[in-house]
């Protein structure tokens, strides 16, 4: 069989434009001594090269779904580098975790909030190693000494004698030269670009219709496909007619695929069509027994016995049963989708020599592996080119896209085939944030200061479901958030109970801390109020070891006025929650209606991310996880009936709109310490400083999502 | 054969008429700008102008726009200089930016109809766009200088 249509032809037919970058040139690897002559290119490291004419181009690793990494990777190097970001060119590095893993999770797989946070040590060695090759191979030519030169954008200069040499002009000698191992960086005061507001490089082409994400791959010839999914998750096709979808216009053939029966066709209106005509005989599996209520009720029964022990300071039994002031309550959340605007796709060519593929995947390295996998190919025979990616959220970082694209690719004879899901194949058939049931007991002295805590988690572990966690261990995901609750109390006790039905879960931004944050802070606030306390003054009392979270905290209260008088009928709850290495607080300010409607004027928060990179990208990050969370807080939840989810698209699984966006403030807390995340911390903190504010104003306690307004209708 | 006048050309295109304009211009004419976000007119992810109107593409045949204009994202301006896509530039909306060409042509429609709105305006023009990643406190502010910038922009 032969290829019909060779890389580069694929590659200039469709995919040169795109969000100012280039997709998957593979540049040279990293080479101690750069080495290759006459090249006309100064290539230290996998990073970075420069050309004879200047143009500096560099590589971004971390795919961009929209928390900047484009531009915020782009600042890092062009510091160091000392280069015009402007004219800075960017490809998107290839699957190749050789040169391009994560150096801390040492995979090419992103999510975790670990862009810049595990990476910006490394962009600013390899920058600042390149220019000072760049500065060496200039001083060389000059015959002065390296002291006495300097860089300023693009060009090495001898202050003394007003001596310029471009970079490009020093690309073959600087590539001679042997590269720096532990090259000076510039201090925060020489920054350019670093901690200043720069604008996304990716605007303009978003704004233009020209930005490429994963389902606008065109390739010549290509087909589109769609898979009949069984409406069971698990489920499997046993047996499938396709008289009828055969008929139909466009369509091209009907496969059976692990996920279900692909119609293959030339347009996705065709494939979708064929998919109403298909008539499938499903397997349903062992899902088909499993319904939320069931799931509820097991919790609740398990949550009466104990768990196993995650966290035990002093001990909290016996606190507790010493009595003083117990404190009871239960807290529950549900299992939540993603609903990434752009649904699920990828688009991939294999031929008996290669295997292509074309995704918007937060993971290169696994859709390579899973490329490999199913094709019985090497790796290094797996291209992939990652695309834009029409939100991720921690779902792309799974392979059943791929898996998707791929299979149904070996049928087409080397023709490429690009697998489109629908919205309802998207919240029907995702990885979910798993539904939890949380028991706290907490007890307070004749002084109201807590003298023991107990909280019992029971839940299915994320981690032990995927393998990233030993079974029968505590899974660090539902604990995550909660086992490290900064409040200073002698007696702590932390169980968790793995009670896992099989509902495939996935890391939904912010993880762990996305339910955990709202449980913390919502039963601190209960004891706060059982105490009589301000909950901003209790929550400081108790966060003497936790410096950090106490000064974001009393950042935000500052500037949300805490303790002013506010509009009648309007209350403020707070919030603060450390993930993902940053510290984040939110003061919420909101009203409650008669009917019980919940609105949201305000949020005020703080974040101490270490050091901001790229400020304005902190802020619209904040932004953006307050938005996800707040859409959790008044509507999400997937429930399941005999293994089906009952929700399928955005009438039904509704999303937060603009009518009902507050005032979002973010206040930068530059500490100076480690940079953070910052794509997942903003999310934490809001369900539960709303729902603090909600009982600030009703006196009713929410300790369930989404927000049941009938709770809180007045007569 | 369907005939369509999309961004100012003819077009004729051999798709069955009761195909969603949306995979008419998608797959069919390569206009991918115009994107699929829920195929239910829930998301706004697909909103063209039809005869200057907003419209989403994903729930209208293509057979409802023959011989009407059709303006896609690819058409709203030449070079990318609408007031609405300018301000969206200055104010940096968007972040994964998949909603974006969906909530601009809703916002230039806005701004053709009400060269000077209201939040409240703006609240119920763009309330049928959806955006996961939480950029509606830009979009706000944009519409606003857009406001400023065009008095209103035409497609």
């Amino acid at each position: 069989m032969k290829t019909p249509l060779s890389r580069r032809t694929l590659l200039k037919g469709s995919l040169a434009v795109g969000a100012g970058l280039t997709i998957g040139v593979p540049l040279a690897g990293r080479a101690p001594r750069a080495g290759a002559q006459g090249s006309g290119v100064f290539a230290p490291n996998q990073w970075l090269k420069i050309d004879r004419d200047g143009v500096v181009t560099m590589v971004n690793s971390v795919p961009e779904m929209g928390q900047g990494s484009l531009t915020t990777t782009a600042m890092i190097i062009a510091d160091e580098l000392d280069t015009s970001l402007d004219k800075m060119k960017i490809e998107q590095a290839p699957a190749n975790p050789a040169l391009y893993a994560n150096p801390v999770t040492k995979s090419q797989s992103y999510g975790g909030s670990r862009g810049v946070r595990d990476h910006i040590e490394m962009w600013r060695k390899s920058a600042a190693a390149a220019r000072e090759m760049l500065k060496q191979a200039a001083a060389n030519e000059w015959g002065v000494p390296v002291e006495s030169v300097d860089t300023e954008p693009d060009t090495v200069i001898h202050k003394p004698s007003g001596r310029r040499l471009a970079y490009g002009q020093l690309v073959d000698k600087a590539q001679q030269l042997p590269v720096p191992q532990n090259p000076k960086l510039k201090t925060p005061d020489q920054f350019r670009y670093i901690g200043k507001m720069v604008k996304r490089r990716d605007t303009p082409e978003k704004v233009t219709g020209k930005a490429i994400y994963g389902m606008d791959v065109q390739l010549p010839g290509m087909l589109v496909a769609s898979i009949e999914r069984c409406p069971v998750i698990g489920g499997k096709a046993k047996s499938f007619d396709a008289t009828a979808t055969k008929g139909i216009k466009g369509v091209k053939d009907v496969v059976q695929v692990s996920n279900g029966v692909a119609v293959v066709a030339d347009t996705f209106w065709a494939a979708l069509k064929g998919r109403r005509a298909l008539k499938v005989q499903w397997d349903e599996g062992a899902l088909a027994q499993v319904s939320t209520p069931l799931i509820n009720q097991e919790y609740e029964r398990l949550s009466k016995q104990p768990g196993q022990v995650a966290r035990n300071d002093g001990d909290a039994q016996k606190a507790l049963a010493a009595g003083g002031h117990v404190v009871e309550a239960v807290y529950q959340v549900p299992f939540l989708e993603h609903a990434c605007m752009e649904p699920m796709n990828a688009t991939a060519q294999v031929t008996p020599e290669q295997c292509t593929i074309w995704a918007p995947t937060q993971s290169p390295g696994g859709a390579q592996a899973t490329g490999a996998r199913l094709t019985g190919l090497p790796p290094a025979k797996v291209v992939v080119h990652t695309t834009l990616l029409g939100g991720g959220f921690g779902r792309r970082g799974n392979q059943d896209f791929v898996i998707d694209a791929v299979e149904v690719a070996k049928t087409t004879k080397g023709v490429p085939v690009k697998v489109m899901w629908t919205r309802e194949d998207d919240i029907t058939h995702g990885f979910y944030r798993p539904a939890t049931y949380n028991v706290f007991r907490a007890a307070l002295d004749a002084n109201g200061v807590p003298t023991a805590w107990l909280t019992r988690v029971v839940a299915p572990g994320l981690r032990i479901q995927r393998g990233m966690t030993k079974a029968g261990d505590v899974d660090e995901a539902a604990v995550e958030a909660l086992r490290n609750m900064p409040y200073d109390i002698p007696n702590l006790r932390i169980e968790f109970t793995n009670k896992d039905y099989g509902i495939p879960l996935g890391f939904w931004r912010s993880v762990g801390a996305s339910q955990n944050g709202f449980i913390v802070e919502g039963f601190v606030d209960e004891l706060a109020h059982a105490a009589k306390k301000d909950p901003v003054e209790f929550r400081r009392a108790l966060l003497g070891k936790s410096p950090r979270h106490k000064a974001v905290l009393e950042l935000v209260a500052q500037k949300a006025n805490w303790g002013a008088p506010l509009p009648a009928g309007h209350a403020l709850g707070c919030a603060v929650v450390y993930s993902y290495e940053s510290y984040a607080a939110t003061v919420a300010e909101v009203s409650v209606a008669r009917d019980g409607a919940v609105r949201v004027h305000r949020l005020v928060c703080g974040i101490d991310a270490g050091l901001a990179v790229n400020p304005e990208q902190v802020k619209a990050q904040m932004e953006g996880g307050a938005v996800y969370a707040l859409t959790a807080v008044y509507y999400g939840r997937i429930t399941v009936d005999k293994g089906r989810v009952q929700q399928s698209n955005f009438h039904d699984y509704k999303m937060l709109r603009i009518n009902e966006m507050p005032v979002v403030e973010v206040h930068i807390l530059d500490s100076g310490n480690k940079v953070g995340g910052l794509g997942e911390p903003g999310v934490p903190t809001v369900a539960p400083a709303v729902c603090n504010a909600i009982y600030a104003a009703t006196g009713k306690r929410i300790r369930q999502l989404p927000i049941d307004t009938g709770l809180l209708k007045r007569a | 054969m369907v005939s369509l006048v999309v961004n100012g050309i003819s077009r004729s295109i051999d798709v069955e008429p009761d195909m969603p304009l949306l995979w008419a211009l998608r797959d069919t004419l390569a206009l991918t700008g115009t994107k699929y976000g829920c195929g239910i007119a829930q998301c706004g992810a697909c909103i063209v102008h039809v005869d200057g109107q907003p419209v989403r593409a994903c729930v209208t045949p293509v057979s409802a726009a023959v011989g009407k204009r059709v303006t896609t994202i690819e058409g709203l301006s030449a070079t990318g200089d609408h007031p609405v896509q300018k301000a969206w530039m200055e104010v940096d909306v968007p972040q994964c930016g998949f909603c974006q060409p969906g909530q601009i042509m809703s916002a230039a429609a806005l701004l053709a109809a009400k060269p000077s709105p209201t939040d409240a305006d703006i609240d119920t023009a763009m309330s049928g766009n959806i955006c996961r990643c939480g950029t509606y406190q830009r979009i706000r502010a944009a519409i606003h200088r857009a406001a400023v910038l065009g008095k209103g922009g035409r497609s």
